[in-house]
């Protein structure tokens, strides 16, 4: 695992070609690939070993791309939806794996609902990034249970139910991670897949990702025109590994910062809003307001580290269950004996 | 053919002519009312006697009040199956107590409170009234125990009739209650009671009795879900994925109970995990998911749920994801009869998917085989990388069965061809530094499979349900998606000679053969020899696995008539042995019936005769 180029490396010797998957087969254009190219940035400026990432996800065109990410990791493309049982079994089999999930509007906001929700109620370790262009690109342009009231697709027409909000979803269901982006939004989106990566539990990341060959109108709330317009960051966010110094740059008061439970940080700067990521009845309100007022706010929306994970929940043992020896796994002989005199 | 044509129908009782250890007693009560302990109580004891015992539970779907008949069948030549009538009655609930009467054979036995009034009595049965309410009064048990206690009576005044050992009463007592003398002292309190007021009152009038016999020495009673619980445990589960769901609720029960005796925790931590999903599609989900990363994963479930898991079986076919599913086979879709018992999910375990895929099934038909199954199936879906489908069924899961204590297991695991860090590396120096997780080095279909936590670089793959080629990459070209399937053709042929071979038992001057499998074993065994009485000798061979062998095709060949019997509306095994062995496919001749009931000898019996008879017109 040397550099055998002049390639910059990182910590542990890997160049950003190693993080690298299959070439795209989406169109020119899709957000979803630059979602992907933010999952290799991070990956690489975490230093993460390829070999300790499970790539997870449903189906859709988003949930193709862990193809093209991290090609010597293991993965799995699962069914349609339900990219979180598989992975809820996957992290219960071996704890020491990083997951990171890769679903649709599509796939998590329908199909996959009551899967995507237990999840979360189950606290499963993993990133489980939503890439929303409020429209099934797939199946060739159907509006998804995330599309706005009014947004209008050329061969669906106007959909005129409400949307789904994942990240209200998400705080609804206790999720201790919560972020929302744009992929047009390349320094965001990649602090936040880092800071997401290094949180124990669920980390739900909600991403505008237009679809440009069905649903990029501008006056679509899930298009680059609407994305570019409509955005308010609200915070500045920065993550800092925990080899790395927190350097504390502002005055008191403007900064949040967030240890998490392995050492890095999440250093959260304030911009125009007063707004405390920690606290979950802001997080509904500012989604409430935002959705009201319009306005697609972006960052890390709420964060809370309490929550046990399902692995602590369930007492597992420290080790991989999928590596247990037949010695560990057989139950001894005397043990066998006293519960078959039970009987 | 209806069961008009009964050739062997219930014998009439001659009460001067002792009839010992060789009947049947079916307690009606309401559903709820507790009456499984005083059911237990009184076969645990006639077993412990020495004497084969067997007991069927026939509950309605249902928490309280809908009733339930639990029948116990007393048999010196150890016949387990139901039998389809009982010689005595225990008349302990009022609203079916005319009916459950009016079924008793003639010269038959009817034990029942003193103030039950029947509509229409009956004067050809001897009748044994139990004061249970003078009794109640004397023992004055607190109120939430006076059902279980009422139940105690008909054990007093069965023990004392029909001569069970008050002593093995109190063991068995002592057994359900793990030793808390306060709970067993007030059961046999009443139970004493019954057994003076018998005494004193109750001149014995029938001619049944129990006599005490070695026949159970070193024997055990159990189900056959406690026993796959077990078994899996044994069998290295790791994880146990599932949704609640009659009759296969009891099997993770088991393990949840078993797992911590069996392998217990080292500093509070445990290395198996059970989690209760929210619907059998997640179930499925999680044990894909936990497969895939190299942990025995299993499910158990029903019909229904077995539905729900559909994709995921086509999916784990597909992308030879190894996942154990316990089906625990009950009648019907949705609600169905979700308390009665069916082999109605054959076709659809064996098809699970969307078509084109054949799944590895085991066919469990006694408790040594619920329990060993559960390790065989593991290593089979490790060995072959795919689902293994474990059909069990209600009677054989919910009900008590005599076995011979299970063996430890003495061969190792099987973990099939898997490939980790280390002999990765040698398997590329052994192999032309060629590796694809989907390419048949071995000719058997089966390929090298490597998990989440291999270090190696080229280690890692992608799983998916979409067309790949050998290198998991994927494809659309048609030669891969055909050359891919034509493998897993290959790999399912590999499976047919590994799967559990059918058990034979051939007799000399046989001229029909008998099919079966699964828990109608105990009734065929019996049928044959009430045919052999009639002058017909019988072959049989019982199924213990899909896919069919040769040996089943030769069978099926080797007679004029192969009955086969089982316990579903469309013969479906039938279905399969036909296209199995379609030159003989005419030999075939379904002994199958729909009713939700364990299945009896006599109907075996009865339909193979008309059969006989009809085809002799
Ligand atoms: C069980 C099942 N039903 C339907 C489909 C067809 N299908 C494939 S992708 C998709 C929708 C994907 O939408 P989304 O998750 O938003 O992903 P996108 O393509 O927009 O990225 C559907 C309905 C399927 N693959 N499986
Ligand atoms: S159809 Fe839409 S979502 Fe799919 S690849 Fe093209 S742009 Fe992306
Ligand atoms: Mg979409």
């Amino acid at each position: 695992m040397t550099a055998t180029t002049t390639r910059p490396t990182n910590r542990i010797g890997l160049t950003t070609q190693d993080y690298q998957g299959g070439t795209s087969t989406l169109c020119a254009g899709c957000g979803h690939n630059s979602i992907t190219s933010q999952i290799i940035s991070a990956c690489y400026d975490l230093s993460l070993d390829p070999a300790s990432v499970i790539k997870m996800s449903g189906i859709g065109c988003s949930s193709k791309t862990p193809a093209y990410f991290l090609g010597r990791s293991f993965g799995f493309n699962t069914l349609h939806g339900r990219m979180p049982s598989v992975s809820t079994g996957a992290m219960l089999a071996n704890r020491t794996m990083t997951a990171i999930g890769v679903s649709g509007d599509g796939d998590t906001g329908s199909i996959g609902f009551g899967q995507f929700k237990h999840m979360m109620r189950r606290n499963v370790p993993m990133v489980y990034i939503v890439e929303n262009n409020g429209v099934y690109g797939l199946t060739k342009g159907q509006h998804s249970a995330t599309a706005d009231v009014g947004q209008h697709l050329k061969y669906a027409g106007t959909n005129s139910l409400p949307p789904i909000d994942i990240c209200a979803e998400a705080i609804a269901a206790d999720c201790g991670f919560v972020a929302r982006s744009f992929s047009g939004d390349a320094k965001q989106l990649r602090e936040l897949i880092k800071a997401a990566i290094s949180y124990e539990g669920t980390a739900v990341i909600d991403i505008i990702s237009p679809c440009v060959t069905f649903n990029n109108e501008d006056d679509s709330s899930k298009s680059y025109a609407y994305g570019k317009d409509k955005e308010e960051r609200i915070q500045d966010i920065q993550f800092i590994q925990s080899f790395e110094e927190v350097v504390v740059d502002y005055e008191p008061g403007s900064e949040q910062i967030v240890k998490l439970h392995d050492g890095p940080t999440i250093k959260l700067r304030k911009l125009t809003r007063e707004y405390d990521a920690t606290d979950r009845w802001a997080a509904i309100k500012l989604l409430e307001e935002s959705r009201n007022a319009d306005i697609f706010v972006t960052g890390l929306i709420h964060i809370n580290e309490s929550r046990p994970t399902l692995q602590q929940t369930m007492s597992l043992i420290d080790e991989p269950l999928a590596y247990q020896t037949e010695a560990q796994l057989r139950p001894s002989r005397a043990a066998f004996a006293a519960v078959m005199a039970e009987f | 053919m209806t069961s008009h044509d009964t050739v062997v129908s219930a014998p009439i009782i001659d009460p001067s002519i002792p009839i010992i250890n060789d009947f049947s007693l079916v307690v009606a009560t309401e559903n709820g009312s507790g009456s499984q302990t005083a059911n237990n109580t009184l076969i645990r004891a006639i077993f412990k006697m020495g004497v084969p015992v067997s007991g069927k539970n026939l509950f309605p779907s249902n928490i309280s009040g809908l009733p339930t008949w639990y029948t116990i069948r007393v048999s010196h030549q150890g016949y387990a199956a139901r039998r389809e009538y009982s010689e005595i009655l225990v008349a302990y609930n009022p609203r079916t107590s005319d009916e459950d009467l009016s079924k008793l054979p003639a010269g038959g036995v009817c034990i029942h409170p003193a103030d039950m009034k029947f509509t229409t009595p009956r004067s050809d049965v001897v009748y044994y009234p139990v004061p249970v309410k003078d009794f109640l009064k004397e023992i004055a048990p607190p109120q939430h125990l006076r059902d279980y206690i009422i139940n105690m009576s008909y054990v007093g005044v069965v023990t004392q009739l029909f001569n069970i050992s008050r002593d093995e009463i109190e063991s068995a007592l002592m057994h359900h209650f793990n030793g808390k003398r306060k709970a067993v002292d007030l059961n046999l309190r009443m139970v004493d009671l019954a057994i003076a007021h018998t005494v004193a009152s109750l001149p014995k009038q029938d001619p049944f009795r129990v006599e005490p016999l070695d026949k159970t020495a070193g024997k055990i009673l159990i189900d056959g879900n406690t026993a796959a619980g077990i078994g899996a445990v044994v069998g290295g589960v790791g994880i146990v994925a599932w949704y609640p769901i009659t009759p296969s609720t009891s099997l993770v029960d088991a393990i949840t109970e078993y797992a911590p005796k069996l392998r217990p925790a080292v500093d509070d931590k445990v290395n198996y995990a059970i989690i209760q999903a929210e619907d059998e599609l997640a179930a499925a989900g999680m044990i894909v998911g936990a497969g895939w990363a190299g942990v025995r994963a299993m499910t158990a479930t029903s019909g229904p749920g077995l539905s729900l898991m559909n994709e995921f079986g086509g999916l784990a076919h597909f992308a030879e994801v190894p996942i154990v599913i316990w089906d625990i086979m009950r009648m019907g879709p949705s609600t169905g009869l979700p308390t009665r018992v069916s082999q109605g999910d054959i076709l659809s375990a064996y098809y699970l998917g969307h078509g084109d895929s054949q799944h590895i099934c085991l066919l469990p038909g006694d408790m040594s085989e619920c329990f060993s199954f559960a390790g065989t199936a593991f290593d089979l879906a490790e060995r072959f990388q795919t689902p293994v489908l474990v059909l069990s069924d209600l009677d054989l899961g919910m009900n008590n069965w005599m076995t011979a204590p299970f063996e430890y297991p003495e061969t190792p695991f099987d973990r099939g061809k898997i490939l980790h860090t280390a002999s990765f590396e040698q398997f590329l120096a052994d192999h032309d530094n060629k590796w694809g997780r989907y390419r048949d080095v071995d000719g058997d279909g089966i390929t090298y499979r490597t998990i989440p936590g291999n270090q190696h670089p080229r280690a890692g793959w992608l799983g998916r349900g979409t067309g790949h080629n050998e290198q998991a990459v994927y494809s659309e070209r048609s030669e891969d998606w055909q050359r891919n399937m034509e493998r897993l053709s290959r790999k399912l042929e590999t499976a047919r000679t590994h799967v559990p071979a059918p058990v034979v038992d051939a007799r000399a001057g046989a001229t029909v053969g008998i099919i079966g499998y699964g828990s109608t074993s105990d009734a065929i065994a019996e049928a044959r020899d009430q045919l052999r009485a009639q002058g017909i000798e019988t072959s049989s061979m019982r199924l213990r696995s899909l896919p069919l062998n040769d040996e089943v095709r030769a069978f099926v060949a080797a007679f004029d008539v192969v009955y086969v019997v089982e316990l579903n509306q469309d013969s479906q095994m039938l279905q399969l042995l036909c296209a199995h062995a379609p030159k003989h496919a005419g030999n075939l001749a379904p002994v199958n019936l729909c009713d939700g009931l364990p299945l009896t000898a006599t109907f075996i019996t009865n339909r193979i005769l008309a059969h006989r008879a009809s085809a002799q017109k």
